[in-house]
Parts: C-alpha cells; sequence; structure tokens
C-alpha cells in the first residue's frame, strides 16, 4: 500500500512547521524521515496517522485520503508516536489486549496476536508486569507491539530506536527491515547510521521543506559530483614526477598531494568519471607500486549537515 | 457502539487498579451511612421511615467526587500524550468522550446499588413511599450524568488534573447554589430563568418523586451539552484553518 503526500502545509500560528512537501512512499518501501529537531518530521507523521488535520494539502493512504476518510485510513497505519505514550498503570498484556480489541482484531484472533507480538518484541519475559514497571527499552518494545498488533500495512514510527540499548537498536533494525520487506514503512530519526542500516530512501526534511530524496548511495553521489580517491604510490622518484603523470590522465580533474603523508594523493577524477584502471595502470607502466587506492565517500553525517545548517 | 464500550471498560477497571473506585465506595457509603443512622437528622432523629437523609448527603458527596473521578480523564490523556494513541486507532473523539462518560456512570451506578441495603433496613423499620425513594434515585443518576459531563468538559480544557478539578467544581457550584441564589434575589422572567438553570430544583422535584418531562429534559440537555463542548475541545486540534 502506497502513502502519498501532497502539497501538505500546517502553519501553528506565523510558522510554517511543514511548508508544501510532497513524497510518495511506495508499497515495500522503508523510507527514512531525516531532519534535525522541529524540522516537522512528526508534524508530517501526526497528520499522515490522522491525528491533526493539515492547514492545507492531503495526505493519501492507497488512494484514501485521511482527511475525507479518516475512519478507513486509521485501520491500515500502525503508528509510534514520538514520545512512546502508553496507560503506565495497564499490565503489558492487558494492555495490548486493548489495543487489539479497538484495532478490531477478530475475537478469536486477539490471543494469538498478542501471543505472536509478545514472542516478536521480546516481551516474554515481562509480560505480566505493568508498563510502568519496565525499562524504557521494553516499554520502548511494547509500543512497537501495539503498533503492529493488527498487522497494519503501513508502519508509522517516530524514532523507535530511542532509549534502546546497542543490542536492542540492531534487533528493531532487523525487525524494522523485516516488517519492511512486504510492508510500507516510514521512520523518522536523527541517528544517521540507523537510515542506512534499514531504510530504502532518505527524506531530509529542512524547515519544514523536503532537502533530499533519494537512496543513500544517490544522495552522496549527488553531494559529491565527482569521484575522489585517495592514492598512495612508492617506488618512485620523486613527488612532482608522480602528480605529472596522474594529471596527465584523460580522466582526471585535478591532484592534491596530502600534507602529512609521504607519496600520497587526493584525485579528483572528472564528472562522471572514474580513474582507478587508469591510475593502475600508469603505476604499471611506470614500475610504481600502487599501496593505496581508496575511494573517499561523502559521509551521511556530512550531507545532513550541508543540507540542514544554513 | 464497540469502541465505546472498550473504552468504558478500560476506565471502568482503571478505577479498581487504581483504588479510586474503593475510596470512592467506602467513603461515599461510609458518610452517607453515617448520616442516614448515626448522626445529625437521621431518620431517628426524624421518626420517619424514609430515605431523604441518606438522598442530601449523597447529592454533596457526588458534588465532590464525580470531579475527582473525570479531572484526569481527559486532561492525563493529553499530558500523556496517550490520546494521540487513542486517536490514531479506528476510533472517534465522541466515542472517547461518550466511554469514558459511561465508565463513571457505571461507577455511581455500583454505589447506588450498593446503598441498597439501606432502602431494604429502613422499609422494614417502618412504612415507606416506594416511589419516592426510587425517583431519589433516579434524581441521583441524572445529576451524576450532569456533574460527569460538566466534569470530562473541564478536563478536556486543560492538561492539569488540579485545574481540571477545580473548574468542575466551579461549574457545578453555580448550577447548585449560586443560580439558586440568583433566582431568590431576583423576580419575575430573570427569576424564572435562574431558577430554571439551578440544578438543585430540578433535583428536588424529582426526588420529590414529580417525574416532570420538563426536569428531565433539563438534565439531558446539561449532559449533551457538557459532552458535546468536550467533544468540540477534543476536536479544535483538527480545524482547519
Amino acid at each position: 500500500m502506497s502513502v502519498t503526500v501532497t502539497n501538505l502545509t500546517k502553519k501553528y500560528q506565523t510558522q510554517r512547521a511543514v511548508d508544501n512537501i510532497s513524497f510518495e512512499v511506495k508499497t515495500g518501501e522503508v523510507l527514512g524521515f531525516l531532519g534535525p529537531n522541529g524540522a516537522g518530521k512528526t508534524t508530517t507523521m501526526k497528520i499522515i496517522t490522522g491525528f491533526m488535520a493539515p492547514s492545507d494539502g492531503d495526505a493519501k493512504v492507497n488512494g484514501i485520503s485521511v482527511l475525507e476518510d479518516p475512519d478507513k485510513v486509521k485501520p491500515l497505519i500502525g503508528y509510534l508516536p514520538e514520545s512512546n505514550p502508553l496507560y503506565q498503570d495497564m499490565p503489558v498484556l492487558e494492555y495490548l489486549q486493548f489495543v487489539a480489541e479497538l484495532q478490531n482484531v477478530p475475537k478469536n484472533k486477539v490471543q494469538d496476536r498478542i501471543a505472536q507480538m509478545v514472542k516478536v518484541c521480546g516481551l516474554n519475559v515481562e509480560k505480566h508486569k505493568k508498563i510502568n514497571e519496565l525499562s524504557k527499552g521494553y516499554k520502548q518494545r511494547v509500543g512497537l507491539a501495539q503498533a503492529l498488533i493488527h498487522d497494519p500495512e503501513i508502519l508509522i514510527l517516530d524514532e523507535p530506536t530511542t532509549g534502546l540499548d546497542p543490542n536492542q537498536i540492531v534487533e528493531i533494525r532487523n525487525l524494522i527491515r523485516e516488517i519492511g520487506r512486504e510492508k510500507t514503512v516510514i521512520l523518522s530519526t536523527h541517528i544517521l547510521p540507523e537510515v542506512e542500516a534499514t531504510c530504502d530512501r532518505i527524506l531530509i526534511i529542512n524547515d519544514g521543506k523536503i532537502v533530499a530524496d533519494g537512496t543513500s548511495e544517490s544522495l552522496r553521489k549527488q553531494a559529491q559530483g565527482q569521484e575522489v580517491l585517495k592514492v598512495g604510490i612508492s617506488e618512485a622518484e620523486n613527488k612532482d614526477q608522480v602528480i605529472e603523470a596522474i594529471q596527465k590522465l584523460d580522466t582526471v580533474a585535478m591532484v592534491d598531494p596530502i600534507k602529512d603523508e609521504n607519496f600520497t594523493f587526493l584525485v579528483n577524477s572528472k564528472n562522471d568519471a572514474s580513474s582507478r584502471k587508469e591510475i593502475f595502470q600508469m603505476c604499471v607502466k611506470n614500475n610504481w607500486v600502487l599501496f593505496e587506492l581508496t575511494p573517499i565517500e561523502t559521509k551521511l553525517e556530512d550531507i545532513f549537515r550541508e543540507l540542514t545548517t544554513n | 457502539m464497540k469502541p465505546i464500550w472498550i473504552i468504558a471498560k478500560r476506565e471502568f477497571r482503571t478505577f479498581f487498579d487504581s483504588l479510586a473506585a474503593y475510596i470512592l465506595l467506602v467513603v461515599f457509603l461510609g458518610l452517607s451511612g453515617f448520616f442516614t443512622w448515626l448522626f445529625g437528622s437521621d431518620i431517628f432523629f426524624i421518626g420517619q421511615a424514609t430515605l431523604m437523609p441518606f438522598f442530601s448527603v449523597a447529592y454533596w458527596t457526588l458534588f465532590f467526587f464525580i470531579p475527582a473521578l473525570t479531572m484526569k480523564m481527559l486532561a492525563e490523556e493529553k499530558r500523556s500524550g496517550t490520546l494521540e494513541l487513542l486517536l490514531t486507532k479506528p476510533i472517534t473523539d465522541w466515542q472517547i468522550v461518550v466511554g469514558k462518560f459511561l465508565s463513571v456512570l457505571m461507577l455511581i451506578g455500583v454505589a447506588l446499588l450498593l446503598t441498597i441495603p439501606y432502602y431494604i433496613s429502613v422499609s422494614m423499620l417502618g412504612p415507606i413511599d416506594h416511589g419516592s425513594v426510587w425517583s431519589g434515585y433516579i434524581g441521583m443518576l441524572l445529576m451524576s450524568a450532569a456533574f460527569t459531563s460538566i466534569g470530562l468538559f473541564a478536563s478536556s480544557i486543560t492538561n492539569n488534573q488540579i485545574v481540571a478539578f477545580l473548574l468542575a467544581l466551579f461549574v457545578g457550584v453555580f448550577f447548585l447554589i449560586i443560580f439558586d441564589v440568583l433566582a431568590s434575589s431576583f423576580t419575575g422572567t430573570i427569576a424564572y430563568f435562574f431558577n430554571y438553570l439551578s440544578l438543585s430544583t430540578h433535583y428536588e422535584s424529582i426526588s420529590r418523586g414529580v417525574m416532570d418531562s420538563k426536569d428531565l429534559i433539563y438534565f439531558f440537555s446539561i449532559t449533551a451539552i457538557g459532552l458535546l463542548l468536550a467533544d468540540t475541545v477534543l476536536s479544535k486540534r483538527n480545524i482547519v484553518e
């Protein structure tokens, strides 16, 4: 099932929390929603889930408008809100039963679904405790379990891994990946490696506007524009000789020696060209030893910082 | 209908999980029993087989207790964010409000059921006007419904439970006392107007055993208005400017 957002705008008084954004998420796609605090991620999610009405524009799930037909859209969505609100004084099992009933899970399947959620989210040890007795990580799992209990086609997770320890984060990521194979997932996060680990597509949003949209590879390419290689060459007589030789290659745009390392260079290729083969062949021809040839990737952090700071 | 029942069931269970229900029942039965049987103008003092002393105490006990039950119902859900969780499920604002309303009424119902032994023992002491007892109970339920909806409205406009509690009491005082006082200090149409607004007037006429449609309409409208206002305040987040 797809989620389509068109020209969505949400104003709080004079501030535009979400400013005319449009995007589409296809079935089986895991979309990572990135952006600094207050960029409008949570607001967008609240609108898609039908909690809040937009000032303008619309969100459609499988072609059904959230604004016009919230009753048809809501059952399709599993939602984990940002601060993971839960009824603290309810025992885990009772709470899951409550949510299952609200989500119209058929009566004879309620217990099955609860058992499955307890298993999938690893709640077995804690299932009889009251929610306020659980650690933050377990609360987060309960939040995830309630979002998944009716087997929704679309999963919207607002910062699903906050408060989890590294092991739990890996578990939850795997879980999201697995769910994302068949279902549509939208998740927001600040943690950049998380996006790379779980998401098929990244949407970076800043000041309510979409500033980047693509896979992590395509974003890198877009940010970098051209290939940058770190090249280390030894057995040559002097630096200048090497620089000159590299410069002569057709694909190379620019060469820079790296200051503190001898015989190591940064090689920028021309747009849409790669110089790896040429550099290797050049070394063979001159009887030089190529001891390093590493592509330098722009980190997602750099892209993020570049796009979201003014 | 089903979502309303799911909400009501959960709230009702929460009362019993959080001791609130037990405290209400014990204090309600204790206070009303004390004044019915042992102290002040109790039935032995009056020398009549009547439940009037019970009803007048219960009336004031519920006046304080109902806001205490309703104060957290929407305010706390808003503060902790669980309202967002609820409203993104297939349920409407109205169903949530009505579900919560029913749960309070159910608890009051249980409290009133537990006072049936008072009724039975008083009726064994002498001839009792059964009609006025039943209308007293009905009046009690109608009054509770009105207070509950006022309490829910108060709870819907704030995130703070104490504010919700005080606001509900404040509005309650108007209906219970102030309109009455105003009615007696004016004459003519204005007096009639305030007299009509006063909850105590309508309550008294019902508890005397007179089931007038005017009184029923009064209680039903207060209840409906309170619930509708609470629903409106909740849905305000959805208004497209």
